[in-house]
């Protein structure tokens, strides 16, 4: 879990952050005012100030926000100046937007506020859709509009060239001010609450930002995105009421609470309309005593009752925004919070400490308990009295608005408080009035709102009574004893509190009073080990302690090197003179039976029940060996079939719907591409039987413990990785092993690219576009005990979308409908329209995966897309690199002799950023921080060489070579454009020693002719294969891919691992493929194996690596065979 | 560098050299050899000595022969001890092989339990791990266990099945994060100078202030004169499975990884030999 911030404003309104590896509260002080509130995303913080304006404050990242402005010059031609800026009357403008519609001469682009500064001038763009053009730029038509070639022809009559300018956001790290619109603000916020970041696609690039105004009103925050963190302008939503206080959760979830102490959420919100369409009511838990707070999350609503009740709302998704009853917990909190992973936060009323809810997972949303975060803040014990005075003044006058915003409220809940002493009824009567006020109002707002056919609010209406009784029924309990403690419990203590907190700053000082937290940018899970707690500060400086043992790096603990040292010296000294004596225990055969299903050889295939047992024995050499059976019955008659353990390739979960299945391959059934496929009853049962073939397989090959830094990584479609341990042959000329015969062992964890070098780096890209590095552990997943590392295994998230298509059909009498033909597709299908699918009966791709967000659609002409994420946690030897997401990551394949201390790294960030890794050693393979490299277009694909040499796929399909890359200059100097083989846009690109291959979107693999170290960009492309999905260079110029498509001989298989044979130095091009496991592979890499094959001319039997068959374990790097 | 999982091994496959040589009173019908066996750290005298015994037994008559039981330089040794508390306690700082004593007769009633058969061991074995769980868990993990896998433990352990008893033992090594440990240590204090069988009383793994104990920390609590204070001469071994763990060793890590089999980490505190 990367490290993250919980924001909070203490009662002074100084702002603080608390890491999640932290132990103490730091204030931010470059704030050089006070905040009044503060809600956090994982990328910046906003906050109201007490001068009412509102800031920012984007956190530093290696990746800077850049925004490419552009502008065309046009010119037409004439026969007395050739091309010249003088234009007809009916052309465009001399200087317009891409569609010539809008006048923008360069002079006319503004920096939009103060935090913005211009990277350079004004330059041309010479690049016309991958291809370079001749000097200036320019592309030529006949006339405009038209389609422009790069290519002057007879009859252009005109041309125009795109000019570009970037402007880069430079605030970082500092609370800037967002430009005021005074036009259309009259008043102040008091209220503001950032989330939505889920809705859409982009995982941490669009916002949603919304504020409530001292008056009631609600804005929200249009055009916050990645490339525009300020977003552009605030719009007003209508609203049933007055509002004072807003919430908004990471999904599509939105709740306000009204002036009268009623909750309204917002419906409509989806991708395409994230300001939502209209609001419904929710009743006040209590009907004596509104609301006066809430929080959402994804799945969760929380509430605090002006007598500073909590409640949880139940039910809560995005098809029920409005949920469905109340439920009242325990605890008595002035403010809540809920952030990432509807984790909460709360302050109490009591102590105003900020509390953590613990407990709280996807199953039990409301948690277990509260836990008060008890870590001092930064100079809590060096702070004088002086440093306090001068803090007191601007508190005395920074909260005098927001006093009187509440004393209002406080007058309006001391007359309910008084009606409800008067007379039994009148309490409940009046919220009873606004209730039915509120629901003619929302009608009016649903007029604007673009007449909405189904309307959410219509249905919200009638429903009321229906959820408010469930909620009285379950409410009423708790609120006998409410309705007693509204007496003496003054509801707005806080503004008493901060009076009190004022009088006595050195009580106050010996805790920190909260006045407001956010956890929205605090990634933090039922998993995460907090170290906020036991905490007081007498026992600082003990904690502290225990903290740097646990801190510290675990393996290097002088205790741990003590038990490691003795242990070997005990096995030497009481074992290893006596190995000839006898064994008190004799090893015999142990049987593991189990039943199981079948997919059965013949046909029709189906699944069978058969009896499944696994026998294992010591072998005569002292191997553990072992033999796996399967007992079915063939026609009445009672028939096995067997594997070896020692012949068994590879155990591969196939995860579906309806079946925990795995399949079991040998190098025969990789050759028939059938493997022997076997289902267990239950998930725990299979991962049983996995975890202890995998340990059995593991045995009899006499592998063990971590992967070497030779080890050839590979992914499944399913996200699943594997490992397998190169043999000395496997690259041999010209007899190399062949590839169905390595033995591949699966590591947890889950990601869709893997990339590795043989210094031992290993870095991984998950789903969601995370960045992983390999801890050098082993296991994880369903490998437990002991098939897993213990230390270097981390908890482990990614989220991905399924997507099902809703497909129509045109009919000429009643235009597209969702009647189809016998022969159409299916109605709701999978992309391919092959295979059925429904709202309903779409799972997750398997039983570990969660759905998080539910289905919202975009719309396609003749089928419509939905779209659900889903989340899968799990463990594995990985952990995360935050912050920024990558799509494509490659490190330098060293060769056997060299000695890098610094490994050159790259990347592409899921935007499109080519990204340098800066400091990653064999020692700290993460490294330390990003150099992002300038492009005039994103890129998708990039690839380092073992030379240094710098190849990358641009999003047009073109591709480009680093100039000039090398230890000193680890990012470069330029680019050179390198256009893409006649009509292919390329995808993926590897580099090896000095082979460079890409692949294009058709499935072609190219090579690139004519590369050498004077002209490294090489000559011409030359097409060597086609079916290719992906493909990996290694540092012996090795190449492997992904091949679709491959006939086995009893099946055909897509994802097929395939090694390219008689690859030489002389034919780089090798000749033909050997084709290994799959289908169903993803995605593989071959960098880090650079054992050189044992030479040719050195007779077999005296080369020692040969002798050995399997691959030993911790094979030495570099060393093996030569 | 090793990991963890390594230690597990280790300590699993811990063996002692040991020669068994029958007792000179014992009456034969041709003279004895000695023989020669690598017992496991981790198992019982009487549950891996079948060999032992059948050896003997070939040079002596039916009639003569009682119960066999162990002793080492006069010290009758206890079956229900592991064996390799057995060893450190008694024999560390001797030369390799152990010299055990085999008598079939006399047997010391005082010193010993009766061991009539594996199934004896076998209770003997389960209720540790009860005992011990209780300690760990309040008893919920063993409970939830099936027989089968109860089964499968005494079986792993009888026949020296690493795999087959750790795939059920480390659900008893599991504990909830947020705890930071078992709710108390299961740990058996041995010591050769003192009447006392052993010290075993109720610690905790991780102190109210919420950092982490120490073999230290325990020692401090039962055992004092164990540790050597600054300046003072070293009295006193602190001996698990064969090794001298340093004091700052987390006490929780020591439970996980170098218990014996029956969950219960074993200390011996011995004399420094003094020669």
């Amino acid at each position: 879990m990367p490290v993250s911030l919980l924001w909070a404003v203490d009662v002074y309104g100084r702002v603080y952050s608390l890491s999640t590896a932290g132990q103490q509260w730091e204030q931010c002080r470059d704030a050089q005012m006070e905040f009044k509130r503060v809600t956090a995303a994982q990328q910046c913080c906003w906050g109201i100030a007490c001068d009412n304006n509102i800031y920012l404050n984007v956190h530093a990242s290696d990746l800077p926000v850049r925004y490419q402005e552009e502008t065309y010059e046009n010119q037409r031609w004439n026969p007395v100046d050739g091309f010249s800026e003088r234009l007809l009357p009916s052309d465009r403008w001399q200087w317009s937007d891409v569609t010539g519609l809008q006048h923008q001469p360069l002079d006319s682009f503004q920096l939009p506020s103060s935090s913005w500064e211009w990277e350079g001038d004004w330059y041309v763009d010479e690049n016309f859709e991958g291809e370079p053009t001749e000097k200036g730029g320019w592309s030529y038509a006949i006339d405009f509009p038209a389609t422009y070639t790069k290519d002057k022809k007879w009859n252009s009559c005109v041309r125009r060239r795109r000019w570009l300018r970037y402007r880069r956001y430079k605030a970082m790290d500092t609370w800037a001010k967002i430009p005021s619109q005074q036009t259309t603000l009259p008043d102040p916020f008091s209220d503001i609450s950032c989330g939505g970041w889920e809705i859409s696609e982009e995982p941490r690039g669009r916002l949603s930002l919304w504020a409530v105004s001292l008056q009631g009103k609600v804005w929200f925050r249009d055009g916050i995105y990645h490339h525009n963190p300020e977003g552009s302008l605030w719009e007003e939503v209508f609203l049933p009421g007055e509002v004072i206080q807003i919430s908004c959760g990471p999904g599509d979830l939105v709740w306000a609470v009204l002036w009268e102490g009623q909750l309204i959420v917002r419906e409509g919100i989806s991708r395409d309309c994230p300001k939502g369409s209209s609001w419904a009511v929710v009743e006040s838990p209590s009907p004596d005593v509104g609301a006066i707070h809430v929080a959402v999350g994804i799945n969760v609503v929380w509430a605090v009752t002006k007598d500073n009740k909590v409640w949880f709302r139940r039910g809560v998704n995005s098809h029920n925004p409005c949920g469905s009853g109340w439920i009242s917990m325990v605890g008595e909190m002035i403010t809540i919070n809920v952030g990432l992973n509807d984790q909460v936060w709360a302050i109490n009323c009591e102590d105003r400490a900020v509390y953590f809810r613990q407990g709280v997972t996807s199953s039990e949303l409301s948690g277990k308990t509260w836990k008060a975060i008890t870590v001092p803040r930064d100079g809590d014990r060096s702070h004088s009295s002086f440093s306090f005075l001068s803090t007191l003044d601007s508190a005395g006058c920074y909260f005098c608005g927001e006093v009187r915003a509440q004393s209002v409220v406080s007058d309006a809940e001391s007359d309910t408080e008084k009606g409800s002493a008067d007379g039994a009824n009148i309490g409940s009567a009046p919220p009873a009035v606004p209730e039915e006020e509120s629901i003619p109002g929302e009608g009016e707002v649903k007029a604007p709102c673009a007449g909405s056919a189904l309307s959410p609010s219509q249905s919200g209406g009638p429903l009321d009574p229906q959820w408010s009784n469930v909620d009285l029924e379950e409410a009423q309990q708790a609120q006998t004893v409410a309705v007693q403690d509204t007496a003496d419990t003054c509801s707005l203590s806080s503004v008493a509190t901060y009076t009190l907190a004022m009088e006595d700053p050195y009580g106050a000082d010996e805790h920190p009073l909260w006045a407001w937290v956010s956890g929205g940018g605090c990634s933090v899970d039922s998993h995460s080990q907090l170290n906020w707690f036991n905490f007081s500060m007498n026992t600082l400086v003990s904690s502290v302690q225990s903290m740097s043992l646990s801190v510290s790096p675990a393996q290097t603990a002088a205790w741990r090197r003590q038990i490691f040292e003795q242990l070997s010296e005990r096995t030497k000294r009481e074992m290893d003179n006596f190995r000839h004596y006898e064994q008190a225990i004799e090893q015999s055969v142990w049987v593991k039976k189990g039943t199981m299903q079948w997919w059965r050889d013949w046909k029709p295939h189906k699944w069978i029940d058969v009896h499944f047992a696994l026998e294992q024995f010591s072998g005569p050499d002292g191997n553990k060996d072992g033999i796996l059976f399967i007992y079915y019955n063939y026609y009445e008659e009672k028939k096995y079939l067997h594997a070896f353990i020692n012949e068994v390739t590879i155990l591969v979960p196939v995860l579906n719907d309806s079946k925990h299945t795995f399949a079991i391959y040998t190098p025969e059934r990789t050759k028939q591409r059938w493997p022997i496929r076997l289902a267990a009853a239950t998930e725990l049962e299979m991962h049983d039987w996995l975890a202890l073939l995998s340990v059995s397989c593991c045995d009899s090959r006499g592998i063990h413990g971590p992967p070497s830094k030779q080890a050839i990584w590979s992914i499944t479609c399913k996200g699943d990785i594997f490992i397998s341990e190169p043999s000395p042959g496997l690259e041999a000329m010209p007899y190399p092993t062949p590839c169905d015969q390595m033995f591949w062992r699966q590591v947890g964890g889950h990601l869709r690219v893997v990339e590795c070098n043989s210094v031992g780096i290993v870095w991984g890209i998950g789903y969601d576009h995370t960045a992983w590095v390999h801890t050098g552990g082993y296991g994880g997943g369903f490998f437990q005990g002991l098939a897993s590392s213990t230390d270097n295994i981390y908890t482990q998230t990614d989220v991905k979308s399924v997507y099902i298509y809703e497909n129509q059909r045109w009919n000429p009498v009643t235009g597209y409908t969702n009647r189809g033909l016998p022969t159409d597709r299916y109605m709701w299908s999978d992309a391919s329209g092959l295979h059925e699918c429904t709202k309903t009966n779409t799972k997750p791709p398997s039983p570990q995966w969660t759905w998080v967000t539910y289905v919202s659609f975009a719309d396609f002409v003749r089928r419509r897309r939905w779209a659900r994420k889903c989340k899968l946690t799990t463990t594995g030897p990985w952990q995360e690199i935050p912050p920024i997401p990558l799509s494509d990551v490659t490190i330098l394949p060293c060769t056997a002799q060299s000695s890098v201390d610094v490994i050159p790294v790259w990347a592409i960030s899921n935007k499109g950023d080519v990204l340098c890794r800066l400091g990653v050693t064999a020692l700290t393979p993460a490294g330390s921080s990003w150099l992002h490299v300038g492009t005039d277009q994103p890129f998708k694909s990039i690839s380092i060489g073992a030379a240094s040499q710098v190849w990358a796929i641009a999003r047009d399909g073109s591709a480009f070579y680093r100039g000039s890359v090398s230890a000193r200059s680890p990012a470069g100097d330029c680019w050179y454009h390198i256009p893409s083989p006649a009509k292919q846009k390329l995808k993926q690109v590897s580099v090896g020693r000095t082979s460079v291959y890409t692949v294009d979107e058709n499935g072609n693999l190219w090579y690139r002719q004519g590369v050498t170290p004077s002209y490294p960009q090489g000559s011409s492309w030359e097409h060597i294969s086609n079916n290719v999905r992906k493909v990996s260079v290694g540092p012996l110029d090795q190449v492997w891919i992904i091949a679709d498509k491959v006939q086995g001989s009893h099946s055909l298989s897509c994802g097929t691992v395939c090694h390219r044979l008689g690859v030489q130095p002389v034919e780089p091009k090798g000749q033909s493929w050997d084709y290994g496991i799959g289908g169903g592979w993803d995605h593989i890499t071959v960098r880090g194996n650079s054992v050189e094959p044992p030479r040719l001319r050195l007779p077999s039997l005296t080369d020692p690596s040969s002798r050995n068959p399997v691959p030993v374990r911790n094979t030495e790097v570099n060393g093996v065979g030569n | 560098m090793a990991d963890d999982k390594d230690v597990l091994r280790d300590v699993w496959f811990g063996r002692i050299p040991t020669c068994f040589t029958l007792n000179q009173d014992e009456v034969t019908e041709r003279e004895a050899e000695p023989y020669y066996l690598l017992l496991p750290r981790v198992s019982y005298l009487t549950l891996v000595t079948d060999k032992v015994k059948k050896h003997f037994l070939k040079v002596m008559r039916a009639e003569d022969v009682e119960e066999m039981w162990f002793e080492y330089e006069g010290t009758p040794l206890k079956w229900h001890y592991p064996i390799g508390v057995l060893f450190d306690l008694h024999a560390s700082n001797n030369v390799l092989p152990w010299s055990i004593t085999v008598h079939f007769k006399n047997f010391p009633d005082h010193d010993l339990l009766h061991c009539p058969s594996n199934s004896v061991i076998e209770a003997h074995f389960m209720s540790s791990i009860k005992e011990a769980d209780a300690l760990k868990h309040k008893s919920q993990v063993v409970n939830d266990m099936q027989k089968k896998d109860h089964k499968q433990l005494w079986m792993g352990l009888q026949n020296d099945k690493f795999d087959q008893f750790w795939a059920m033992n480390r659900k008893l090594m599991e504990y909830p994060t947020e705890d930071g440990g078992f709710r108390y240590i299961p740990f058996r204090i041995y010591q050769t100078m003192s009447d006392r069988p052993f010290i075993q009383k109720l610690f905790r793994p991780v102190s109210p202030e919420g950092s982490a104990h120490s073999l230290g920390d325990l020692l401090k609590e039962m055992y004092p004169d164990a540790i050597t204070n600054d300046g003072e001469q070293k009295r006193y071994q602190v001996v698990i499975h064969g090794i001298e763990p340093l004091l700052e060793t987390p006490l929780q890590w020591l439970s996980e990884h170098l218990s014996h089999p029956d969950n219960f980490l074993h200390i011996c505190v011995i004399p420094v030999p003094t020669d």
